[in-house]
Protein backbone atom coordinates (compact mmCIF):
# COMPACT_ATOMS: atom_id res chain seq x y z
CA UNK A 1 0.00 0.00 0.00
CA UNK A 2 2.91 2.08 0.55
CA UNK A 3 3.90 2.15 -2.86
CA UNK A 4 0.07 3.05 -4.10
CA UNK A 5 0.87 6.11 -1.99
CA UNK A 6 3.75 7.13 -3.26
CA UNK A 7 2.77 6.56 -6.49
CA UNK A 8 -0.11 8.86 -5.71
CA UNK A 9 2.04 11.44 -4.51
CA UNK A 10 4.44 11.61 -7.52
CA UNK A 11 1.50 11.15 -10.45
CA UNK A 12 -1.40 12.75 -9.27
CA UNK A 13 -3.19 11.90 -12.21
CA UNK A 14 -2.87 8.43 -12.10
CA UNK A 15 -6.06 6.51 -10.62
CA UNK A 16 -4.51 5.23 -7.16
CA UNK A 17 -7.48 4.43 -5.92
CA UNK A 18 -8.10 2.10 -9.09
CA UNK A 19 -4.77 0.76 -7.88
CA UNK A 20 -5.93 0.33 -3.81
CA UNK A 21 -8.95 -1.42 -5.41
CA UNK A 22 -6.62 -3.32 -7.50
CA UNK A 23 -4.47 -4.10 -4.10
CA UNK A 24 -7.41 -5.58 -1.97
CA UNK A 25 -8.83 -7.76 -5.36
CA UNK A 26 -5.77 -9.16 -5.68
CA UNK A 27 -5.22 -10.03 -2.07
CA UNK A 28 -8.71 -11.39 -1.43
CA UNK A 29 -7.70 -13.88 -4.57
CA UNK A 30 -5.00 -14.80 -2.79
CA UNK A 31 -6.71 -15.51 0.44
CA UNK A 32 -9.83 -17.38 -1.47
CA UNK A 33 -6.80 -19.60 -3.60
CA UNK A 34 -5.15 -20.12 -0.24
CA UNK A 35 -8.51 -21.26 1.38
CA UNK A 36 -9.41 -23.21 -1.35
CA UNK A 37 -5.95 -25.05 -1.77
CA UNK A 38 -5.66 -25.98 2.06
CA UNK A 39 -9.89 -26.74 2.01
CA UNK A 40 -11.30 -27.24 -0.98
CA UNK A 41 -9.61 -29.86 -2.80
CA UNK A 42 -9.68 -33.00 -2.44
CA UNK A 43 -6.85 -34.94 -0.60
CA UNK A 44 -4.47 -36.94 -2.67
CA UNK A 45 -4.36 -40.44 -1.93
CA UNK A 46 -0.82 -41.22 -2.47
CA UNK A 47 0.98 -37.99 -1.05
CA UNK A 48 -1.73 -36.32 0.90
CA UNK A 49 -1.54 -33.22 2.50
CA UNK A 50 1.89 -32.10 1.04
CA UNK A 51 0.52 -32.68 -2.40
CA UNK A 52 -1.43 -29.28 -1.59
CA UNK A 53 1.94 -27.29 -2.33
CA UNK A 54 0.92 -28.31 -5.67
CA UNK A 55 -1.74 -25.31 -6.07
CA UNK A 56 0.99 -22.43 -5.42
CA UNK A 57 4.37 -24.67 -7.04
CA UNK A 58 2.54 -24.56 -10.16
CA UNK A 59 0.77 -21.23 -10.71
CA UNK A 60 3.73 -19.52 -9.24
CA UNK A 61 6.06 -21.50 -12.04
CA UNK A 62 3.81 -20.76 -14.95
CA UNK A 63 3.62 -16.80 -14.19
CA UNK A 64 7.28 -16.75 -13.71
CA UNK A 65 7.05 -17.91 -17.71
CA UNK A 66 4.82 -15.44 -18.76
CA UNK A 67 6.82 -12.58 -16.80
CA UNK A 68 10.22 -13.66 -18.27
CA UNK A 69 8.53 -14.02 -21.87
CA UNK A 70 7.45 -10.15 -21.36
CA UNK A 71 10.78 -10.03 -20.41
CA UNK A 72 11.23 -11.43 -23.75
CA UNK A 73 9.17 -9.52 -25.80
CA UNK A 74 9.93 -5.95 -24.36
CA UNK A 75 13.69 -6.38 -25.29
CA UNK A 76 12.74 -7.40 -29.03
CA UNK A 77 10.39 -4.12 -28.58
CA UNK A 78 13.55 -2.16 -27.06
CA UNK A 79 15.97 -3.47 -29.97
CA UNK A 80 13.79 -2.63 -32.52
CA UNK A 81 12.40 0.89 -31.46
CA UNK A 82 15.09 2.15 -28.62
CA UNK A 83 12.09 3.54 -26.87
CA UNK A 84 12.87 3.67 -22.90
CA UNK A 85 9.09 1.95 -21.48
CA UNK A 86 10.19 -1.14 -23.44
CA UNK A 87 13.46 -1.24 -21.06
CA UNK A 88 11.64 -0.18 -18.05
CA UNK A 89 9.36 -2.82 -19.06
CA UNK A 90 12.01 -5.39 -19.88
CA UNK A 91 13.46 -4.69 -16.37
CA UNK A 92 10.26 -5.15 -14.56
CA UNK A 93 9.27 -8.13 -15.72
CA UNK A 94 12.75 -9.89 -15.04
CA UNK A 95 12.81 -8.12 -11.60
CA UNK A 96 8.98 -9.31 -10.74
CA UNK A 97 9.79 -12.96 -12.12
CA UNK A 98 12.76 -13.84 -9.83
CA UNK A 99 10.65 -14.25 -6.95
CA UNK A 100 8.16 -15.99 -8.74
CA UNK A 101 11.18 -19.04 -9.63
CA UNK A 102 12.23 -18.07 -5.87
CA UNK A 103 8.79 -19.70 -4.98
CA UNK A 104 9.24 -22.32 -7.10
CA UNK A 105 12.42 -23.21 -6.16
CA UNK A 106 11.82 -23.45 -2.65
CA UNK A 107 8.46 -24.62 -2.28
CA UNK A 108 9.34 -27.31 -4.69
CA UNK A 109 12.39 -29.08 -1.96
CA UNK A 110 9.69 -28.49 0.88
CA UNK A 111 7.20 -30.77 -0.90
CA UNK A 112 10.36 -32.82 -2.65
CA UNK A 113 11.70 -33.74 1.07
CA UNK A 114 9.03 -35.42 2.17
CA UNK A 115 7.92 -37.06 -1.05
CA UNK A 116 11.10 -37.98 -2.73
CA UNK A 117 13.32 -38.25 0.43
CA UNK A 118 15.83 -35.66 -0.91
CA UNK A 119 15.68 -32.29 -0.99
CA UNK A 120 17.14 -31.13 -4.71
CA UNK A 121 18.70 -33.36 -7.40
CA UNK A 122 20.14 -32.18 -10.33
CA UNK A 123 18.08 -33.66 -12.93
CA UNK A 124 16.64 -31.70 -15.92
CA UNK A 125 13.94 -29.83 -14.68
CA UNK A 126 15.55 -28.40 -11.97
CA UNK A 127 18.66 -27.99 -13.19
CA UNK A 128 17.20 -25.76 -16.00
CA UNK A 129 15.15 -23.59 -13.65
CA UNK A 130 17.76 -23.53 -11.76
CA UNK A 131 19.82 -21.56 -14.59
CA UNK A 132 16.91 -19.73 -15.36
CA UNK A 133 16.75 -17.90 -12.34
CA UNK A 134 20.76 -17.79 -12.21
CA UNK A 135 20.18 -15.98 -15.73
CA UNK A 136 17.82 -13.64 -14.31
CA UNK A 137 19.56 -12.67 -11.13
CA UNK A 138 22.40 -12.05 -13.56
CA UNK A 139 20.54 -9.97 -15.92
CA UNK A 140 19.48 -7.71 -13.18
CA UNK A 141 23.10 -7.92 -11.85
CA UNK A 142 24.31 -7.47 -15.47
CA UNK A 143 22.35 -3.73 -15.22
CA UNK A 144 23.64 -2.08 -12.12
CA UNK A 145 27.23 -2.80 -14.04
CA UNK A 146 26.26 -0.13 -16.40
CA UNK A 147 26.10 3.45 -15.97
CA UNK A 148 25.24 4.84 -19.25
CA UNK A 149 21.05 4.05 -19.69
CA UNK A 150 21.23 3.23 -23.93
CA UNK A 151 24.42 1.07 -23.91
CA UNK A 152 22.80 -0.60 -20.74
CA UNK A 153 19.14 -1.20 -22.17
CA UNK A 154 21.23 -2.82 -25.33
CA UNK A 155 23.26 -4.98 -23.97
CA UNK A 156 20.78 -6.18 -21.42
CA UNK A 157 18.16 -6.98 -23.75
CA UNK A 158 20.47 -8.59 -25.81
CA UNK A 159 21.20 -10.87 -22.83
CA UNK A 160 17.52 -11.13 -21.92
CA UNK A 161 17.01 -12.41 -25.41
CA UNK A 162 19.58 -15.45 -24.93
CA UNK A 163 18.03 -15.95 -21.05
CA UNK A 164 15.06 -16.47 -22.49
CA UNK A 165 15.90 -19.95 -24.45
CA UNK A 166 16.15 -21.38 -21.26
CA UNK A 167 12.21 -20.57 -20.82
CA UNK A 168 11.02 -23.83 -23.23
CA UNK A 169 13.98 -25.80 -21.95
CA UNK A 170 11.94 -25.89 -18.33
CA UNK A 171 9.16 -26.12 -19.51
CA UNK A 172 10.04 -29.52 -22.54
CA UNK A 173 12.81 -30.89 -20.03
CA UNK A 174 10.06 -33.40 -18.47
CA UNK A 175 9.26 -34.32 -21.62
CA UNK A 176 13.01 -34.39 -23.57
CA UNK A 177 14.57 -35.82 -20.41
CA UNK A 178 14.05 -38.81 -17.87
CA UNK A 179 13.49 -36.80 -14.69
CA UNK A 180 12.93 -37.38 -11.36
CA UNK A 181 10.45 -34.51 -11.37
CA UNK A 182 6.41 -35.52 -11.71
CA UNK A 183 5.18 -35.89 -15.71
CA UNK A 184 2.56 -33.12 -16.29
CA UNK A 185 -0.73 -33.73 -15.15
CA UNK A 186 -2.86 -31.29 -17.57
CA UNK A 187 -2.45 -32.07 -20.86
CA UNK A 188 0.26 -34.64 -22.49
CA UNK A 189 -1.81 -37.49 -21.29
CA UNK A 190 -2.09 -36.47 -17.67
CA UNK A 191 -5.21 -36.86 -15.88
CA UNK A 192 -6.35 -34.48 -13.00
CA UNK A 193 -9.20 -34.68 -10.65
CA UNK A 194 -11.79 -31.69 -11.86
CA UNK A 195 -11.92 -30.08 -8.53
CA UNK A 196 -8.24 -30.32 -8.21
CA UNK A 197 -8.03 -28.31 -11.92
CA UNK A 198 -10.76 -25.74 -10.72
CA UNK A 199 -8.44 -24.79 -7.49
CA UNK A 200 -5.35 -25.03 -9.51
CA UNK A 201 -6.86 -22.56 -12.10
CA UNK A 202 -7.89 -20.06 -9.25
CA UNK A 203 -4.68 -20.15 -7.65
CA UNK A 204 -2.90 -19.51 -11.03
CA UNK A 205 -5.57 -16.02 -11.63
CA UNK A 206 -4.37 -15.40 -8.03
CA UNK A 207 -0.44 -15.74 -9.14
CA UNK A 208 -1.34 -14.02 -12.62
CA UNK A 209 -3.29 -11.22 -11.32
CA UNK A 210 -0.27 -9.88 -8.35
CA UNK A 211 1.76 -10.61 -11.22
CA UNK A 212 0.31 -7.30 -13.09
CA UNK A 213 -0.09 -5.97 -9.59
CA UNK A 214 4.01 -5.91 -8.83
CA UNK A 215 4.46 -5.15 -12.79
CA UNK A 216 2.59 -1.97 -12.42
CA UNK A 217 4.26 -0.92 -9.61
CA UNK A 218 7.81 -2.03 -10.69
CA UNK A 219 7.19 -0.17 -14.24
CA UNK A 220 6.24 3.20 -12.50
CA UNK A 221 9.27 2.89 -10.42
CA UNK A 222 11.51 2.48 -13.45
CA UNK A 223 9.54 5.47 -14.83
CA UNK A 224 10.17 7.42 -11.86
CA UNK A 225 14.03 6.28 -11.96
CA UNK A 226 14.58 7.61 -15.75
CA UNK A 227 13.04 11.05 -15.13
CA UNK A 228 15.15 11.54 -11.69
CA UNK A 229 18.34 10.29 -14.51
CA UNK A 230 17.33 13.06 -16.85
CA UNK A 231 16.80 15.80 -13.86
CA UNK A 232 20.12 15.08 -12.92
CA UNK A 233 21.33 15.85 -16.33
CA UNK A 234 19.52 19.14 -16.83
CA UNK A 235 20.93 19.73 -13.34
CA UNK A 236 24.39 18.95 -14.54
CA UNK A 237 24.05 21.45 -17.57
CA UNK A 238 23.31 24.87 -17.56
CA UNK A 239 21.01 26.61 -20.09
CA UNK A 240 17.48 25.25 -21.89
CA UNK A 241 17.71 22.21 -20.55
CA UNK A 242 14.47 22.26 -18.22
CA UNK A 243 12.48 22.76 -21.47
CA UNK A 244 14.06 19.16 -22.66
CA UNK A 245 13.31 17.82 -19.21
CA UNK A 246 9.54 19.02 -19.41
CA UNK A 247 9.43 16.67 -22.82
CA UNK A 248 11.34 14.00 -21.23
CA UNK A 249 8.35 14.02 -18.08
CA UNK A 250 5.67 13.72 -20.45
CA UNK A 251 6.72 10.85 -22.27
CA UNK A 252 8.42 9.43 -19.00
CA UNK A 253 4.38 10.00 -17.48
CA UNK A 254 2.52 8.99 -20.57
CA UNK A 255 4.76 5.74 -20.98
CA UNK B 1 -2.19 -34.08 9.39
CA UNK B 2 1.67 -35.86 8.53
CA UNK B 3 3.86 -33.06 6.66
CA UNK B 4 1.30 -30.07 8.14
CA UNK B 5 4.91 -28.45 9.04
CA UNK B 6 6.20 -28.48 5.24
CA UNK B 7 3.31 -27.28 4.20
CA UNK B 8 3.06 -24.01 6.53
CA UNK B 9 6.61 -24.04 5.85
CA UNK B 10 5.68 -23.60 2.08
CA UNK B 11 3.00 -21.39 2.18
CA UNK B 12 4.37 -19.03 4.81
CA UNK B 13 7.78 -19.26 2.26
CA UNK B 14 5.37 -17.94 -0.29
CA UNK B 15 4.26 -14.95 1.77
CA UNK B 16 7.77 -14.21 3.05
CA UNK B 17 9.22 -13.42 -0.63
CA UNK B 18 6.47 -11.39 -1.48
CA UNK B 19 6.45 -9.55 1.61
CA UNK B 20 9.89 -8.78 1.43
CA UNK B 21 9.90 -8.18 -2.29
CA UNK B 22 7.01 -5.63 -1.93
CA UNK B 23 8.64 -3.85 0.71
CA UNK B 24 11.55 -3.42 -1.20
CA UNK B 25 9.85 -1.60 -3.85
CA UNK B 26 7.81 0.47 -1.31
CA UNK B 27 11.28 1.62 -0.14
CA UNK B 28 12.81 2.30 -3.36
CA UNK B 29 10.09 4.30 -4.68
CA UNK B 30 9.54 6.54 -1.53
CA UNK B 31 13.61 7.01 -1.87
CA UNK B 32 13.38 7.89 -5.53
CA UNK B 33 10.03 10.12 -4.93
CA UNK B 34 12.07 12.37 -2.43
CA UNK B 35 15.30 12.81 -4.18
CA UNK B 36 13.06 13.38 -7.69
CA UNK B 37 11.26 16.02 -5.19
CA UNK B 38 14.39 17.74 -4.06
CA UNK B 39 15.64 17.96 -7.63
CA UNK B 40 12.93 19.32 -9.25
CA UNK B 41 12.97 22.27 -6.21
CA UNK B 42 17.09 22.55 -7.27
CA UNK B 43 15.63 23.07 -10.81
CA UNK B 44 13.20 25.77 -10.41
CA UNK B 45 15.99 28.00 -8.20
Amino acid sequence: MATIAHAKNMQPSRSSAGEALATVGVALLLFASVYAAILVAPEERTMGLIQRIFYFHVPFGWSAFIAFFINFVASIAYLRSRAPKWDWLAVSSAEVGVPFVTVMLVTGPIWAHPVWGIWWTWDARLTSTFVLWVLYVCYLLLRTLIDEPERRAVVSAVFAIFAAFDIPLVYFSIWFFRTQHPQPVIGAGGSLDPRMLDVLLLAWSATLALLALLLVQRYRLEAMRWELDHLRLNLDRPGPEPQRFAAVGNKGGSA
Amino acid sequence: MKNLDSLVAAYMAVWAIFFVYHFTIARRLSRLQDELARLKQSLKQ
